[in-house]
């Protein structure tokens, strides 16, 4: 086994080698569909809408216009309450950009109460707890922007956090 | 009736976080390599297959078309396969069907990432993956979804995190000796565990570098391996082939399990007409596996969705040695992701590489001892939700 190729030093790469450099300007601005525009237009409302399939029998959030086990169209839009419990969560100390921050973000996937499917809920952030005291299966709730604020966006929910027991 | 389909070569270039070759150029290094070592010119090929993930890293759109001259596809029908992580060993599978489907006879393979180009870092690449309505408003990190995805695993079963920890001490150690490698070094299991915390279970030592880099192999028909010579102790046999899609909501799936890449195994074992899917009895059908491990958890993962390990029973096994190079069920005898570098088509690519060597005793230092008879090679992509399974037999295993 002769393997080849030429390793560049990070200084080389950055300062010394020959390269083309190209930063593009590109935006996308996305219709959000017939499913997720109701989800988004529930939480500029302050309320978090689900979906049961009436063939199924199950109810799951975030709605979706057809289901993807039986393939039958959904429409059957049911209001779910803003509360749940935690499906699984991490600690993490580097943002989006992978830049190291001093104070975590909590991701957390939550289990929505009322959904039918384990889990059935969606990816978000907790705020406002006690990173010892977090677990699975703990209860948590929504903390809401105020109604003029929200723009039917995900963060119209700022966070979610505990329920006090 | 399809018509038996061997590899016959494989060919590799050196993994590195920053290489000064463009893809393009890497492909040719790996696709020359593999076509020198099947005594053939690329004027023998009749078909060839590109895998590559995303194009992001790139910054060049439907780079199958860029890559093209460099994997020895030029004025060929060439195509191009696609399944984020798991493509690496997509793309042997769409080589097996093009010859035994009778399409062609001699296909070409190459892997290739080049992950070095996107500033200021991979991670504005892979934000372009995930949902673009409800969760990139939310600002996420690939890392975080790998990291609940590992404490929802090791809640399910009560894992302790140093049984975990324990596969990327041997995955290092064993790709000190891959000529490819970036990572071999021998850690101790303190230094993982108590390496640069990331995002939480998640360590800068549970993670495999991104890198860049390219893997090819040449797949013949048997007629064709015969015409030319090839003596079947330089074949590895396609023996089963299984891919599987869950669905890219993956919040609504249970992480714990995944339930895709077990869909995925029965039907390459079912394939290979091995119809008895338990573990002890698979473990003895197969002589050593090449689990995908970009995270130290997912070989683990992986070993009990491919029904290698039951449910919860992986991580005990590693922290044990029986998935050492030596031990009883050797896994990632090649280093893995972990210990030669995360090119990401290219090191799903690799793990093919790693099966063919093995299995026709090419495998220099690596060589796992005794008579081998099948080995297995595993990916995993898209948005954590497809299975890509592909085992080989040597030449002379009926």
């Amino acid at each position: 086994m002769n393997v080849r190729g030429t390793r560049l030093t990070n200084d080389e790469f950055h300062n010394v080698a020959i390269s083309v450099d190209h930063a593009p300007e590109i935006q996308y601005k996305w219709a959000t569909g017939v499913a997720i525009t109701k989800f988004l237009a529930g939480l500029k409302e302050g309320k978090i809408y689900g979906v049961h399939c009436d063939d199924c029998e199950r109810t799951v959030t975030p709605p979706r216009m057809f289901c993807e086990e039986c393939f039958s169209p959904m429409n059957n839009y049911v209001e779910l309450p803003d509360t749940g419990i935690i499906n699984t969560f991490s600690v993490a100390y580097i943002r989006t950009d992978a830049v190291r921050i001093e104070k975590p973000q909590i991701p957390v996937v939550i289990d929505i109460d009322g959904t039918t499917l384990t889990p059935s809920g969606f990816l978000h952030l907790l705020d406002d707890v006690k990173i010892e005291d977090l677990k699975i299966g703990m209860k948590i709730k929504a903390v809401w922007k105020n109604p003029e604020d929200r723009t039917g966006d995900i963060t119209d929910i700022k966070y979610f956090t505990g329920v006090e027991a | 009736m399809t018509k038996k389909v061997g590899l016959v070569s494989a060919g590799i270039t050196r993994f590195q976080r920053r290489a000064k070759e463009t893809g393009k150029e890497l492909s040719y290094y790996s696709a020359k390599m593999a076509l020198d070592a099947a005594g053939i010119t690329r004027k023998d090929v009749d078909g060839v297959i590109i895998g590559s993930a995303p194009d992001a890293f790139d910054g060049v759109h439907q780079k199958h078309e860029y890559l093209t001259d460099g994997s020895g596809g030029y004025n060929l029908p060439t195509m191009r396969g696609y399944v984020g992580g798991g493509t690496g060993v997509f793309s042997p599978i769409q080589g097996w069907y093009c010859i035994a489907s009778g399409v062609h006879n001699i296909v070409l393979i190459t892997t290739e990432e080049k992950m070095s180009s996107v500033l200021p870092s991979t991670q504005a690449a892979f934000m372009t993956i995930f949902d673009n309505l409800i969760e990139r408003p939310l600002g996420p990190n690939l890392i975080w979804i790998f990291a609940l995805e590992m404490r929802r695993y090791m809640e399910a079963h009560g894992i302790p995190k140093e049984h975990i920890a324990s596969v990327s001490v041997k995955n290092k150690e064993n790709a000190i000796d891959h000529p490819s490698a970036m990572l071999g070094k021998k850690w101790t299991l303190d230094e993982v565990l108590n390496s640069e915390m990331l995002a939480d279970p998640v360590r800068l030592l549970d993670i495999s570098p991104v890198a860049d880099g390219a893997a090819s192999f040449v797949m013949m028909s048997e007629e064709k391996i015969k015409e030319f010579g090839i003596s079947l102790d330089d074949v590895a046999w396609v023996d089963g082939v299984g891919w599987n899609v869950d669905t890219t909501m993956w919040t609504n799936r249970d992480l714990y399990y995944p339930k895709y890449l077990e869909k995925a195994a029965h039907q390459a074992y079912n394939m290979a007409g091995q119809k008895n899917h338990s573990p002890e009895v698979l473990r003895k059908w197969l002589s050593f596996a090449e689990p995908y491990d970009p995270f130290n958890y997912k070989e683990l993962h992986h070993l009990e969705g491919l029904q290698l390990f039951g449910k919860g029973k992986a991580p005990q096994a590693a922290f044990d040695g029986i998935t050492a190079r030596d031990g009883d069920f050797p896994t990632c005898p090649s280093g893995g992701l972990l210990g030669v570098g995360n090119p990401i088509a290219a090191a799903a690519g690799m793990k093919i590489c790693e099966i063919y060597w093995q299995l026709t005793g090419k495998a220099g230092k690596r060589q796992i001892s005794g008579d081998l008879t099948r080995g297995l090679a595993q990916a995993w992509g898209d948005l954590m939700q497809v299975g890509t399974v592909f085992i080989a037999r040597g030449g002379r295993v009926e």
